[in-house]
């Protein structure tokens, strides 16, 4: 059997994506007569919405409709969210704006062009309230509220205790503390939002185009705001969509708006987002201040870890927020194997705009404050950081390891892995170029970060938020379904679908690698499918790409589907070959005996069997002309009764080192050397594998050193333009070392783990430490931008 | 976001653009390379009832040297500009300023004359005009008059030309001949690649005592000022007071100074070695 | 001299990748737009509208050039390329393209046919650019997917071969 899997297979997207030939959203083709909406925003960060003025819009050359917030709410319900709380959000603002940029009105006319004009033409009236920006800000009695029937912005709050956390730090020799914000960022992909709807009246459905990436499980959110029932509101997701990290879910509540566009106007409707419009409102991620405290021996030996993680949503907590504090919960105390544990999860709303996914989930904010803390011990413990890390990660014979919160780690070698990275002299090296760089004066600084990077969420996670009383009266909400399907056509030739959409991670590639391994072709023959369409295709609310779970989960329906195919064709085969089963193999397009080669088929001869000559099917197999898998691993079972969770299905580990220096004439951040170890079990693609490292790498160093969305007093946002908001040129991310390890998952056939977050979550801590480390400072907030790091140097002289 | 209406009009001489630019008043712009102009257009900042398009004019996609100076036409590109293979020679701070232009792909539609017209406070090409002392011819129906760079530039993104007013093209100073005149050097800090400046440095050596140094991003336009060499840091440091900076997304007022503090003497230290 | 009112469409011919092509613009339409939506020609891709990104990038008269900043107008009478002019009419990719492939130069590809444009230009004029010439010229773009490696070695490779 040729080895398809591990290889580094070149991509099937390319040659059409190299030509010009990718079907994005824009580029698909609209029925003649379609309008085009544009989105006017609210220019306040808080605001009552007093009066709308339409009347010389509406008169304007080619308009068709004017829509308020107060339309929307005639004819849709607000948006489900997790958190039950008198908060309610339609498309559009209703009563209040509460984020500059929120929509308030949505202009629909003959083109995108005319929509703009006839939008400046709309007068509204708003009265100014007062608005509220620093999360810690708002969680004071004295801060405007958002919400008022809420009585509060603090929206949810829940604390956790797992062993004997008190016990642990009264038992401590030392106990060590920290406040850590993370930043609010976005990772926005270079296509924004498309949503192209249509609406029949007569049957009162809604069929919509847009680049969404999932999870499915805001279908029905949207299919109930709009009133109808599920199969009444298809939703179809284009062959090609340019990148999403995440931010791609938060297109959903478009979705609705322009469908009700098209309801409105009676023809299909269609909106292109802009970037002005992606930076001030499209999404973003969470910025969080997490205080934090460990119970140390003298020895640097965690006995008990403490967390309050304040988590700024925004204006509103869109399904499926607030996410991030609880996707990581389970892995909360990272790689360390620590037993007792407190934390205290609060999601607060401030007048920006809504949080929502974001590549990495709530692990860049985690691991800020563990990596930054870790340090922090071994500074005041007067301890080398790497034998502090070192004294406290969970030890190899301890897998599969549940933690103190509930996750269940599946393997790793954590310490083998490090030892692994720090060897090679390359540790020591480091420590040479610090050194000298010291020695002649210069600002140099060596950092680590060790991270956990789990996949493929556990859709129960959520549910932790409530108490284990509402859960009970919820009824529970667990595991993650992740379905595939293989067809053969006449010809014999594959097909594979599978519940993935496609953001540019090369899904068609692996699936067909996987399938490719199982049936003896080459991946050359495998046609991959992933045009996700609600009305014609197999989906759960797991359904999307998102949260690393392609690798643990549809990669292995995939895998499943295929042996199951692989299965029956070699039954099919064995009765027109004249062998036994056993004695079938599927390899080199060809089914034959495996004893005697040169009795064989075709494998499309006998994979086209079932349509053409059913009767010479054995009778034991139903026709081999489609096999479906649906892959649901055991172990994603519902919170415990006392709060305990496995967030995800599996863990990888990282460890990255770097060496910065400060430049002191520019203020830059200069990284030297950067070293990243990766073990994330069974590669599938190596080439892919690395892409994907590299892509998160970039992106945790702009979290790092360049982007942060900003706001005045006002509640302004400043970073309006890509000339405002740094998306790192080549220019601006250096080079890095990657080195593999690899710890199969005892949990998937595959014995692939997620990866393509973990960068995201451990650069910014690494970078972090290392600038720590530079300038003798505790205190380092990110983005480390040369006005941050020449007001340190300025506070330290 | 898409641009509001406008009339267009493309000009084959100048005389027919500077009648266009009378019959619209103060409402039209001039299009050259587009760099600056449409994205203010696209996110509907500016006005223009009209855009006079000069791109394609040929008398103004001209350098010539005329009396010591080098005399660049509105419709030269900045990549044309940076392709002139005289250009180390007769003009070394501008060949060293211009790499630092926004990126290969705006200089290529980007014109020398464009920069100067838009004035954004840090950037390369009016702190070099103004460091070497260049001057701005300006044409309209009215005639044609020739301000020096000084007068020209006046605050932030603010100059002299009046709106009926073309540029039709600048003048820099040819770099005087022989050791001395090589002593030039550009120095800038920006964020990202090819983004502004934050602060911006030239220096040319004037004479064995002198050094003449220009720095951008500190002021509303470009600052201009001579010191003799071994006083330069020290004049520096005052200089960066008097000035004060200004605050923006990117940096702080005190930072700029200190940038200016620590960019100003490498620039005069790179000039005088670039002299010898 | 060419004037077109406001309220008027101008008739805009253009050769592109090729073929001599006209249809209706106004004078404010961008080049991207009427690429895209008026000729069909989609491999052209929009991320910003001002400049910054480079999706857009497309080469007039054989100049790389941002069709977000270019008005449909201005390429009257201009020879325009995109991406669909690279591959051979078989399909087979151009050794620029092939480079890519070979270096998973490329995830989502929407940022792509821009980095392609551009140095077709680019390693048209300098055919064996160096590294830090290649990064130079590849700062004009953006990328969020591949972290901007792949993209280098894609070109370095173009680089020498050609």
């Amino acid at each position: 059997m040729t080895d398809q899997l591990g290889k580094p297979v070149l991509r099937k997207e390319d040659p059409a994506l190299l030509s010009g030939r990718g079907r994005y959203a824009d580029d698909l083709p609209i029925p003649v007569g379609t309008l085009h909406a544009h989105v006017i925003r609210s220019p306040h960060a808080h605001a009552e919405i007093v009066r709308v003025d339409a009347a010389k819009a509406l008169a304007h050359e080619g308009v068709w409709a004017v829509i308020t917030g107060e339309d929307v709410r005639k004819l849709s319900d607000p948006f489900l969210a997790a958190v039950k709380a008198p908060v309610q959000q339609w498309t559009l603002a209703v009563e209040r704006v509460r984020y500059v940029g929120e929509p308030v009105v949505l202009v629909v006319a003959e083109s995108r062009y005319l929509a703009e004009d006839a939008a400046e033409l709309v007068t509204i009236d708003y009265q100014p309230l007062d608005p509220v920006l620093d999360p810690v800000e708002a969680c004071k009695s004295a801060a405007p509220l958002l919400h008022p029937a809420a009585g509060t912005n603090e929206i949810s709050v829940r604390e956790f205790r797992y062993g004997d956390p008190d016990g642990a730090f009264a038992r401590a020799d030392r106990r060590i503390a920290m406040t850590v914000p993370f930043p609010r960022l976005s990772f926005t992909p270079i296509e924004c939002y498309v949503v192209v709807a249509q609406h029949n009246a007569a049957e009162n459905s809604y069929d919509v185009l847009a680049n969404f990436q999932g999870p499915f499980s805001m279908h029905p959110v949207m299919a109930l705001a709009l009133r109808v029932p599920g199969p009444k509101f298809r939703l179809r997701i284009p062959p090609d969509s340019g990148g999403s990290f995440g931010i791609k879910l938060s297109v959903f509540p478009y979705i609705v708006l322009i469908a009700l566009a098209a309801r409105i106007t009676g023809r299909p409707v269609k909106w292109t987002e802009d970037r002005i419009e992606h930076l001030v409102a499209a999404s973003s991620g969470p910025n969080r201040v997490t205080q934090i405290e460990a119970a140390v021996g003298k020895d640097g030996r965690i006995l008990g870890l403490k967390l309050d993680q304040l988590e700024d949503y925004g204006a509103f907590l869109r399904a499926p927020m607030p996410a991030p504090l609880y996707r990581m919960h389970g892995a909360v105390t990272g790689a360390y194997d620590i037993e007792h544990v407190e934390v205290k999860n609060r999601a607060v709303l401030t007048n920006k705009m809504p949080a929502s996914l974001i590549r990495g989930f709530g692990g860049p904010q985690l691991y800020l404050a563990l990596e930054r803390l870790m340090q922090r011990i071994a500074i005041e413990l007067k301890l080398d950081p790497l034998d502090v890390i070192r004294r406290n990660l969970i030890a190899a014979q301890k897998f599969p390891y549940r933690t103190a919160a509930g996750a269940l780690y599946d393997s790793g070698n954590y310490a083998r892995a490090v030892e692994i990275a720090i060897g090679d002299g390359r540790l020591a090296d480091l420590k040479k170029r610090r050194e000298a760089a010291r020695a002649q004066g210069r600002h140099y600084g060596i950092g680590f970060a060790v991270v956990v990077e789990p996949a493929m969420s556990n859709m129960g996670y959520l549910s932790t938020l409530m108490t284990a009383q509402a859960r009970e009266k919820a009824g529970p909400k667990n595991g993650a379904v992740s379905m595939a399907r293989l067809t053969i056509d006449p010809l014999g030739a594959v097909t594979v679908t599978a519940d993935v959409t496609v953001q540019g991670q090369s899904h068609e590639t692996v699936l067909a690698q996987i399938v490719a391994q199982e049936l003896g072709l080459s991946p050359g023959e495998v046609e991959v499918v992933l045009e996700l369409d609600t009305a014609k295709d197999q989906w759960s609310i797991a359904a999307g790409t998102y949260s690393s779970r392609f690798a643990s989960g549809t990669a292995v329906a995939a895998h499943m589907a295929a042996v199951a195919m692989r299965d029956k064709l070699k039954a099919i085969g064995a009765k027109q070959l004249n062998v036994l089963p056993d004695d079938v193999e599927l390899a080199q397009g060809k089914i034959r005996s495996r004893s005697n080669p040169d009795n064989a088929l075709p494998f499309g001869r006998v994979a086209g069997t079932s349509h053409w000559s059913p009767v010479m099917l054995p009778e034991t197999v139903a026709p081999a002309l489609s096999e479906t898998a649906v892959w649901t691993p055991p172990e994603l079972e519902p919170p415990s009764i006392d709060d305990r969770i496995n967030t995800s299905l599996t863990y990888g580990f990282i460890f990255d080192m770097c060496g910065v220096e400060i430049d002191p004439v520019t203020y830059h951040v200069r990284v030297d050397r950067y070293v990243s170890m990766h073990d994330a079990g069974r590669i599938m693609n190596p080439m892919i594998a690395e892409g994907q490292i590299r892509g998160a790498f970039a992106q945790g160093i702009a979290a790092a050193l360049y982007e942060e969305f900003t706001y005045n007093e006002e509640g302004a946002f400043l970073n309006g333009t890509f000339a405002d908001y740094l998306v790192p040129t080549v220019g601006e991310i250096p080079d890095v070392e990657i080195l593999h390890y690899h710890s199969p998952s005892p949990f998937t056939p595959l014995g692939a783990k997620g990866l393509a977050e973990g960068n995201c979550m451990s650069t910014p801590a690494c970078i972090a430490n290392a600038i720590a480390d530079a300038l003798g400072v505790s205190a380092v907030e990110l983005p480390a931008t040369p006005r941050r790091i020449h007001a340190l140097l300025q506070a330290r002289a | 976001m898409k641009p509001r209406p406008f009339d267009y009009v493309q000009p084959d001489t100048v005389e027919e653009a500077v009648a266009i630019l009378a019959e619209y008043g103060d409402d039209a712009r001039i299009l050259a390379g587009g760099q600056s102009l449409v994205p203010m257009l696209n996110l509907r900042i500016v006005e223009a009832r009209a855009l006079v398009d000069i791109s394609r004019i040929s008398a103004l996609d001209v350098m010539r040297e005329v009396r010591g100076k080098i005399e660049i036409g509105a419709a030269v590109t900045q990549n044309k500009l940076l392709a002139w293979p005289q250009l180390a020679e007769k003009l070394p701070l501008v060949a060293a300023a211009l790499p630092h232009v926004g990126h290969f792909q705006t200089r290529n539609k980007g014109t020398v004359c464009g920069s100067i017209a838009h004035a954004d406070p840090s950037s390369e090409l009016p702190l070099t005009l103004a460091l070497l002392g260049g001057e701005v011819v300006l044409k309209s129906e009215r005639g044609e008059r020739v301000l020096a760079a000084e007068d020209f530039q006046k605050d932030m993104l603010t100059t002299a030309r009046a709106p009926d007013e073309l540029i039709a093209a600048v003048r820099f100073p040819l770099t005087k001949g022989g050791g001395v005149g090589r002593g030039v050097a550009f120095r800038e800090v920006a964020r990202r690649h090819g983004d502004f400046a934050i602060v911006a440095v030239a220096a040319v050596v004037e004479d064995k005592n002198t050094v003449r140094l220009g720095v951008g991003g500190m002021a509303g336009k470009p600052m201009v000022r001579r010191f003799a060499r071994e006083e330069a840091a020290g004049a520096i440091a005052a200089w960066a007071d008097a000035l004060e900076g200004y605050e923006d997304l990117h940096a702080s007022a005190a930072m700029r100074r200190d940038l200016f503090r620590n960019l100003g003497p490498l620039a005069v230290t790179e000039a005088i070695r670039c002299a010898a | 001299m060419r004037r077109v009112n406001r309220d008027a469409r101008a008739r805009v011919s253009l050769t592109l990748n090729g073929r001599k092509l006209a249809a209706e613009a106004e004078p404010r339409t961008l080049l991207c737009d009427f690429l895209r939506h008026a000729l069909g020609a989609t491999g052209t891709h929009v991320g910003c509208e001002h400049g910054v990104c480079g999706a857009c990038t497309v080469l007039i008269d054989g100049v790389a050039t941002r069709s977000c900043l270019t008005l449909a107008v201005q390429a009257e009478g201009r020879e325009v390329r995109t991406v669909e002019s690279l591959a051979a009419p078989d399909g087979k990719l151009n050794p620029l393209q092939q480079a890519f492939r070979d270096h998973h130069a490329l995830q989502c590809g929407f940022c792509t046919p821009g980095i392609l444009m551009s140095f077709t230009d680019y390693l048209s004029r300098n055919p064996h650019a160096s590294e830090a010439e290649i990064r130079d010229v590849l700062s004009g773009h953006l990328c969020r997917c591949t972290g901007y490696a792949s993209i280098v070695a894609a070109l370095k490779r173009a680089a020498r071969r050609e």
